[in-house]
């Protein structure tokens, strides 16, 4: 760790519309980072920028220090797991995986050993001469995976590689890519839309709206101090509150004064804060903060998820106990619940 | 669905016998009888219609056929490629345009565009009033083969370029970024994976410039002048000029086999490249 | 960029290729000079000719006579035939589909000379009438191939909802499935109204006793030597099917207008 092996420096993508705006981001070796976001947010457009399949408009982009700004595709050490895997349907999966070192002209003994290793690693051994509409959506995943290691690339680049798996798939292959990163011990650059994927997975985590980078962290530092509203709201569910900064270790919200742990803004100046559905505790009306009725009650498998609606706006909270819609409660949280973040990021 | 609706098709299961599946039995019928037969007892089998086909005469004819038929359709592959991949690459804006631009002359009629060549190719046609004008002599441009495959090519074009066109657009781009991403340069790309996936394309526009090319009369008969016998010519004078109905319907017979045999042999390896991908290398 | 202007290179040259004949056709078509090598001055005296050109005129009147009737008569035929045979077995179906495609695979001389021999074999006399049924026969099965998908594709449950809503068999088919599959119908139509007013070699087997079509016409002319009456009537053709491509566009981009004027609702 520590060797920046990708820096993108003021990098810009104009089409009709500008669509990446002054990105400036690296890439450490052997880190999973992951590129997050809605869609539309430039996430995979960056992505592509990586690989070679689009160029950047404005900025530099670096690879071990070299700028490769013009250097095609074919001749990065970078590969790609595509979004839909773009196994080549003509070919059958050994000749798949073997696409890229038959293009080396390696000899053929190696390609048999290389490609018999890279099955093992995706736990895929004896499919070599099956066809790839043969496979699972899994499998195939697994095979793009394993037709892009054999390349021995120093950076991976996977575009949602896990979006057309169900759930429970999905799960599964989160740990295995993971596992499968350190055993290569290859950087990994992901992308996704899922945050709770993006949580799970990656050393650091890119969240990304409307072109820019919102903020750059590892999974902990994003949950837990998201820089902005729009960050705050991506990462898992949260209520949002406008309110004023009264002085270090003060908020006012919802009329109300809170201690809370945050520092450094100017006097009186105007915030959001961020609750945590998961961290308000529903309790008795009188000894609540704040006072409310229950509007809906949705069971969620785990916990309840209620709207407590508290005059002035509803706020979401989880409880593994249920109230009845209808019901007046108070809602209560501790200082190092209130999250605030300035509103201008 | 009803499955009473099945009554719906029942007049056309009877029209097909009799305007479909009738004709091609009286046609072979034909071709395994003598002529002199008048009424259905005195029917007399024979197989000297087949054996008169083989006849060198005529198996001259029919390689000749094949092979003008066979120079034609590499003519409009070799040209019709590289069209059908261009107007897949051209802007998705333009791209409808340029199609209709290209398949528009084939709205004309059949007849018109061949009689066009006539104007252009012929004796006093466009290109030799040229040369004379420049002081060269004329040349003799109608009524010879290359005059009959500049017919079928500019006849036939676009039954080559719209079914691999269709395929190129249909294939994944990110096929051909895979490829690019794994090493390969655009040659190499080209080669291992956009030819193999538009191959099922070039394959139907084969069989269909093929078809119609070496079963045409029209084309022959105007560009190619009445010197030399082709196997659609021959049908046609067989049953319209010397009216030998019997030895007509065994040269139909042949070439419909000729027709079927060589589409049986296109499509086996179409699948044979689509199956098992470790040939291809 | 090099690549990029040999391609735009090359479609100019297929362009030319594909162009320069009608261009020729349409310019001699107002020559005023026989031999098409000289240009005798600006004269309409050919499109006179065409129209005092009785053969002409009795070919154009059958031409679009037998289209009419022909692509009419197979649109019902094709599209009711379609809706029978999407409800046969499997086997009989692609039994009767496979015969279907017969004529769309045979060489068109297959088709002609075997239907020429069907009539003369149980004495008709080939005139309008044969002319007529073979016309019909090839187009059936361009009817049925342009129908089929759009039965393969129609909900399952459409027709059952409307017997289930009190719909009689035949009403459910008339108003529901007969709507959805619409787009086909009309396609298969105008394939069939194309390839019978194109037609040439089909024709040119199964008629007889005076009634031609304008592709016989031009054949047997152009056979006689070049005329330049065949000129203007090229460049009336081609300026027919580009209005009616005009027509056709425009009725599509109003449809397409229309359709999403009615999302907005």
């Amino acid at each position: 760790m520590g060797n920046k092996i990708i820096e993108l420096k003021n990098i810009s993508k104009d089409y009709d519309v500008r669509v990446l705006n002054k990105i400036n981001l690296y890439v450490n070796e052997n880190e999973f980072l992951t590129l997050l976001g809605p869609s539309g947010c430039g996430k995979t457009t960056t992505l592509r920028i990586l690989g070679g399949f689009e160029f950047p408009t404005e900025g530099d982009l670096f690879f071990e220090g070299k700028n490769i700004n013009n250097v095609p595709p074919h001749k990065r050490q970078i590969n790609t797991v595509f979004q839909k895997y773009a196994l080549f349907p003509h070919l059958n999966i050994y000749e798949n995986i073997a696409f890229g070192l038959r293009i080396k002209k390696t000899s053929d003994a190696i390609i048999k050993e290389e490609v018999k290793k890279m099955l093992k690693l995706v736990n895929l051994e004896g499919f070599e001469s099956r066809n790839i509409d043969s496979l699972s959506g899994g499998q195939q995943q697994r095979i793009a995976i394993a037709r892009a290691l054999i390349n021995k690339p120093k950076v991976l680049l996977l575009d949602e590689p896990l979006g057309a798996l169900d759930l429970k798939l999905r799960k599964e292959m989160q740990l295995e890519l993971k596992h499968m990163q350190r055993e290569v011990g290859i950087t990994f650059v992901y992308v996704t839309h899922d945050q709770e994927e993006a949580l799970t997975m990656s050393d650091t985590v890119v969240v990304m709206n409307h072109g820019e980078i919102q903020q750059i962290g590892t999974p902990v530092d994003i949950y837990n101090e998201p820089e902005n509203a729009f960050v705050a709201d991506f990462i898992g569910e949260s209520n949002i509150i406008d309110g004023v900064m009264n002085e270090d270790y003060l908020v006012t919200f919802l009329g109300r004064t809170f201690k809370c742990v945050d520092y450094g803004f100017n006097k009186n100046e105007s915030i959001h804060v961020v609750l945590r559905p998961e961290d308000i505790v529903m309790v008795p009306e009188k000894e609540g903060y704040l006072k409310g009725t229950v509007t809906s009650t949705i069971f969620k498998g785990v916990h309840y998820e209620m709207i407590v609606n508290v005059g002035a706006l509803d706020i979401l909270v989880q409880s593994t106990y249920q109230s009845p819609v209808g019901d007046r409660v108070g809602l209560k949280f501790t200082p190092e619940d209130i999250h605030i973040m300035s509103k201008e990021a | 669905m009803n499955k009473k609706q099945k009554f719906f098709a029942y007049p056309y299961v009877v029209w097909m016998f009799i305007f479909i599946v009738l004709p091609i039995v009286l046609v072979f019928l034909y071709s395994i009888t003598t002529k002199e037969v008048n009424n259905i007892k005195t029917i007399n089998f024979t197989l000297n219609n087949y054996k008169l086909f083989f006849d060198p005469l005529y198996i001259g004819v029919t390689i000749r056929s094949i092979n003008l038929a066979l120079v034609s359709t590499i003519f409009c592959l070799v040209l019709g490629y590289p069209i059908a991949f261009i107007i897949s690459k051209i802007n998705i804006k333009h791209r409808n345009t340029v199609l209709l631009l290209f398949i528009l002359p084939m709205w004309m009629n059949m007849l018109l565009r061949t009689y066009a060549w006539m104007t252009i190719l012929g004796n006093n046609g466009i290109i030799n009033n040229f040369l004379n004008m420049l002081g060269f002599p004329s040349l003799r441009l109608l009524y010879n083969n290359s005059a009959i495959i500049i017919g079928m090519v500019y006849n036939f074009l676009p039954f080559m370029v719209l079914p691999i066109y269709t395929a190129l657009s249909k294939m994944d781009q990110h096929l051909v970024e895979a490829s690019h991403d794994l090493g390969a340069d655009n040659r190499t790309t080209f080669l291992r994976v956009i030819l193999p996936l538009s191959l099922p394309g070039v394959i139907s526009g084969i069989i269909m410039v093929f078809m119609p090319a070496v079963s045409s009369f029209v084309i022959p008969r105007l560009l190619g002048g009445n010197r030399s016998l082709y196997i659609g010519t021959l049908i046609e004078n067989l049953f319209l000029v010397t009216g030998d109905w019997n030895f007509g319907s065994a040269v139909a017979i042949m070439m419909m086999l000729i027709i079927l045999v060589s589409m049986s042999i296109l499509n086996r390896f179409d699948v044979d490249k689509e199956g098992g991908g470790s040939n291809l290398w | 960029m090099v690549k990029r202007n040999l391609h735009k290179i090359y479609m100019g040259l297929i362009f030319v290729f594909l162009y320069a004949p009608i261009l020729v056709l349409v310019t001699y078509s107002f020559n005023d000079s026989t031999s098409r090598g000289n240009w005798g001055g600006f004269t309409l005296k050919w499109y006179i000719d065409l129209f005092n050109d009785r053969d002409i005129k009795t070919a154009l009147y059958y031409t679009v006579i037998v289209a009419v009737l022909a692509a009419t008569i197979a649109t019902f035929i094709g599209t009711i035939s379609a809706i029978g045979l999407y409800n046969f077995n499997k086997t009989p179906k692609s039994i009767m589909v496979n015969i279907n495609y017969l004529p769309v695979v045979n060489p068109d001389i297959v088709t002609g000379l075997s239907l020429m021999i069907l009539y003369l074999s149980t004495n008709m006399r080939l005139g309008f009438l044969s002319m007529l049924l073979s016309h019909i026969t090839f187009d059936i099965p361009f009817v049925i191939l342009a129908v089929m998908p759009k039965l393969k594709s129609l909900n399952k449950h459409l027709t059952e909802a409307a017997l289930d809503l009190g719909a009689t068999p035949l009403y459910a088919l008339r108003k529901v499935v007969i709507p959805e599959i619409m787009p086909g119908i009309i396609t298969g139509f105008l394939i069939a109204f194309t390839l019978s007013i194109d037609d040439f070699v089909i024709s040119f087997f199964t008629t007889g006793s005076g009634v031609t079509n304008l592709s016989i016409v031009i054949y047997s002319m152009a056979r006689r030597g070049v005329k330049p009456t065949i000129n203007a009537l090229s460049t009336l053709m081609l300026t027919a099917v580009l209005i009616l491509l005009f027509i056709i566009n425009k009725r599509s981009a109003l449809v397409d207008g229309q359709k999403n004027n009615g999302g907005n609702y």
